[in-house]
C-alpha cells in the first residue's frame, strides 16, 4: 500500500502541505489539548478530592450513596470508547458550543472523556498522602477543609503534576481522533490526507509531530514534577 | 490537671471486638512529666489518642482543666486541640514545606499569619536549636532534627499539654537523650504538662516523675517513678524492671540475705563506687546480685539489686546511706514477692 508513498512527487506535495497547513494544525492540536485538559482538571480534581475525603475513613465522610453514585458515573464514562462518546455527547456539545462540528466543538467530548480519568488519577495521588501526616494535622486542630487545602493537595503536588502529565498526553491522543467529527489539528490532517487521499507521507509527518508533542509534554511534566518534590534529598537546585 | 476516668475503648474489627483499653483511671498533675509504659499492643497509643479525641473512647471521661474532652465536637474540639498538641514516632512533618513553614503551620490553622507567625516560629526554632535550618526541607534533616522541628511545631500554639507517642523510638540513644533533655527543659521553662508514651524503661527513668504501667489495656501500677520501679508489685512491672530475666532472682534465694533494690534516677553517683563507699563508710558489704545501670550524660539510670547480710539494722543503715544520695532510691524488697 505504500508503494507510491515516497516518490519525489509525493515528497513535494508533502512539504507543501507541511508548510501551508501544519502550523495551524499544530496550534489547533495544542490549544484543544491544553484547554480540554484544563477544563477536565477543573471538574476532575474536585471529584477526586471528594472520592478521597468523602470516604468513610476520610477527613469529611459523606453518605455512602453519594460516593457510590459518583463511582458508577466515573466508571461508566470511562468505559465508553471515545469514538462513540464523541457522538453520544452531541446534544451537550450543541447546548454549550452551538454546533457539533469544528475545533471548539471537540473540546466538549474531550473534557467529558478526560474528567473521569483525571478524577481517578487525583484519587490515587491523594490516597498516597501519609495518613500519619493527616492525623498530625488533625491533632493540631485542622478542619477538614484545611486538611484538604493545606495538607492533602500541597503534599501530593509532585504526584498530581506527574498525573496531570499523563492526562495531557492522553488527551492529546484523543484529540487526534476528533478529526473524525470535524475537529482540526494534526489528527484531521492525518485522516484527510492519509486515510481519504492515500497521501501516506503527510500522514507520517502528522504522526511524527504528534509523537514529538507527546514527548515535549511528557518531558516538561516530568521535570516539573521532580523539581516540585521537596522530598528528594540530593537534587540539584 | 488531667483526669482520665473509667476510660474504655473497644475496636470493632472483622474478627470481633478488640478491647484496647479497659477502665483506665489516671490522674496527671499540672506541670508533670508523666510516663505511660507498656509492651507493644498494651494500648498506649490508643490511650494518648483518646486524650485528644483522635480516637473516641467507648466509655469514660477525659477531663482536662475542668473540660471533658469527650463532650467536645467540631470547632470546640479543634480549638481545644491547640492546647493539647502531640509529637509522633514518625515525626509527621509536612514534607513539601520548609522547616519554618512547618512551625508556622499550626498558627496558620489558627488564623495567625504573616510576620507575627514567622517571628514566633523563628523563636521556637531557636529554642530547639535549629535556627539555622529554617529554610531547608524536612527531607534534608536527620531524624533527631526532624523531631526537634516537630517539637517546635507542637509548641507553636502555646499548648498546656504535650503528648509524645514513642517520640524517641526511631532515634539512636544519644539523639534520644538530647530529645529527652529538650523535653525536660521545655517542661521546666514553660511548665507544660508532658505525657510520654514509651516501651523503654530508660525513657521513663530519665525524664518522668510519675508513671503508669499499662498491660493489656489496663493500668496495673501507677505512681512516682522511683516508687514503682524500686518496688514493682506486678508481673508486668517486674518484666520492665528486669527485661532480661523473667523471674526476680529473690524468689530463688533462701538465705538470711535481705534484698534492697536501688534505683538510679539521674544520680550523680555510679553503681560500683557507691557500693565500695558503703563498705568503707558503714562497713556493710553488699552483694550485687543484679545490676542494670547506665550513665547517660552526667547521671546514672537503671536499677540494681543488693543482697545484705547482718540483720535488719544493717539493712536500714544501708538504705538510709544510699537514699541520701540525690537521685537514688532504695527500698527493701519484700521476700514474698
Ligand atoms: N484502629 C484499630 N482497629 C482495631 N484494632 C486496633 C486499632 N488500633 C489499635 N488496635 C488494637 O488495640 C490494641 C492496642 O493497640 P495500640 O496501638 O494502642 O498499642 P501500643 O501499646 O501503642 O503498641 P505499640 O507499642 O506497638 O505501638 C492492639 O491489640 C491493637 O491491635
Ligand atoms: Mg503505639
Amino acid at each position: 500500500m505504500f508503494e507510491n508513498a515516497f516518490t519525489s512527487e509525493a515528497w513535494e506535495t508533502a512539504v507543501k502541505v507541511f508548510l501551508s497547513e501544519f502550523p495551524l494544525a499544530i496550534w489547533e492540536t495544542v490549544y484543544v489539548t491544553v484547554l480540554s485538559t484544563f477544563f477536565a482538571i477543573l471538574i476532575g480534581l474536585p471529584l477526586g478530592v471528594l472520592l478521597v475525603a468523602g470516604d468513610k475513613n476520610g477527613v469529611l465522610p459523606l453518605p455512602s450513596w453519594i460516593l457510590k453514585t459518583l463511582g458508577v458515573i466515573i466508571n461508566l464514562l470511562r468505559s465508553v470508547p471515545f469514538l462513540i462518546l464523541m457522538v453520544l455527547v452531541f446534544p451537550i456539545t450543541r447546548t454549550i458550543v452551538g454546533t457539533v462540528v469544528g475545533t471548539p466543538a471537540t473540546i466538549v467530548p474531550l473534557v467529558i472523556a478526560a474528567f473521569p480519568f483525571i478524577a481517578r488519577l487525583t484519587e490515587s495521588s491523594l490516597r498516597d498522602v501519609d495518613p500519619n501526616i493527616i492525623e498530625a494535622a488533625q491533632s493540631m486542630g485542622a478542619s477538614p477543609l484545611q486538611i484538604i487545602t493545606k495538607v492533602m493537595i500541597p503534599e501530593s503536588i509532585p504526584s498530581l503534576l506527574s498525573n496531570a502529565t499523563i492526562a495531557i498526553t492522553t488527551v492529546l491522543g484523543y484529540s487526534a481522533m476528533s478529526g473524525i467529527i470535524g475537529g482540526g489539528g494534526l489528527g484531521k490532517i492525518a485522516l484527510n490526507y492519509g486515510y481519504y487521499r492515500y497521501k501516506y507521507l503527510i500522514m507520517i509527518f502528522a504522526v511524527i509531530l504528534l509523537i514529538l508533542l507527546v514527548q515535549l509534554f511528557q518531558t516538561c511534566g516530568t521535570k516539573l514534577a521532580i523539581r516540585s518534590d521537596k522530598r528528594l534529598k540530593n537534587k540539584l537546585e | 490537671m488531667i483526669e482520665i476516668k473509667n476510660l474504655s475503648k473497644t475496636y470493632k474489627t472483622a474478627d470481633g471486638a478488640v478491647e484496647a483499653l479497659k477502665n483506665v483511671d489516671i490522674s496527671i498533675p499540672d506541670g508533670d512529666i508523666f510516663g505511660i509504659i507498656g509492651m507493644s499492643g498494651a494500648g498506649k497509643s490508643t490511650l494518648v489518642r483518646c486524650i485528644n479525641m483522635l480516637e473516641r473512647p467507648t466509655e469514660g471521661t477525659v477531663v482536662i482543666d475542668g473540660t471533658d474532652m469527650v463532650q467536645l465536637d467540631g470547632k470546640a474540639l479543634r480549638e481545644a486541640r491547640r492546647k493539647i498538641t502531640m509529637i509522633f514516632q514518625g515525626f509527621n512533618l509536612l514534607m513539601q514545606r520548609t522547616v519554618l513553614k512547618n512551625v508556622c503551620f499550626p498558627m496558620e490553622l489558627a488564623g495567625i499569619r504573616g510576620r507575627e507567625a514567622v517571628k514566633r516560629a523563628t523563636e521556637l526554632l531557636e529554642v530547639v536549636g535549629l535556627a539555622d535550618k529554617a529554610n531547608v526541607y524536612p527531607a534534608q534533616l536527620s531524624g533527631g532534627q526532624q523531631q526537634r522541628v516537630a517539637i517546635a511545631r507542637a509548641l507553636a500554639t502555646s499548648p498546656e499539654v504535650l503528648l509524645c507517642d514513642e517520640a524517641t523510638s526511631a532515634l539512636d540513644p544519644t539523639t534520644t537523650r538530647s530529645i529527652l533533655d529538650l523535653l525536660s527543659e521545655i517542661n521546666g521553662k514553660l511548665g507544660i504538662t508532658i505525657i510520654v508514651i514509651t516501651h523503654q524503661m530508660s525513657v521513663v527513668e530519665s525524664v518522668c516523675r510519675h508513671v503508669a504501667i499499662l498491660e493489656n489495656g489496663t493500668v496495673v501500677e501507677q505512681g512516682e517513678v522511683g516508687e514503682v520501679f524500686s518496688n514493682p508489685k506486678t508481673e508486668a512491672a517486674r518484666k520492665l524492671v528486669f527485661p532480661e530475666g523473667d523471674t526476680d532472682p529473690v524468689i530463688a534465694r533462701d538465705s538470711e540475705e535481705v534484698f534492697i533494690r536501688v534505683v538510679f534516677n539521674g544520680a550523680k553517683a555510679t553503681a560500683t563506687p557507691l557500693i565500695a563507699q558503703l563498705a568503707i563508710d558503714k562497713g556493710i558489704a553488699a552483694n550485687i546480685s543484679y545490676a542494670s545501670t547506665r550513665s547517660i550524660g552526667d547521671g546514672s539510670y537503671g536499677s540494681m539489686l543488693l543482697g545484705i547480710t547482718g540483720g535488719p539494722e544493717n539493712v536500714q543503715t544501708a538504705i538510709d546511706y544510699l537514699q541520701q544520695m540525690p537521685g537514688v532510691i532504695a527500698r527493701e524488697v519484700p521476700v514474698n514477692v
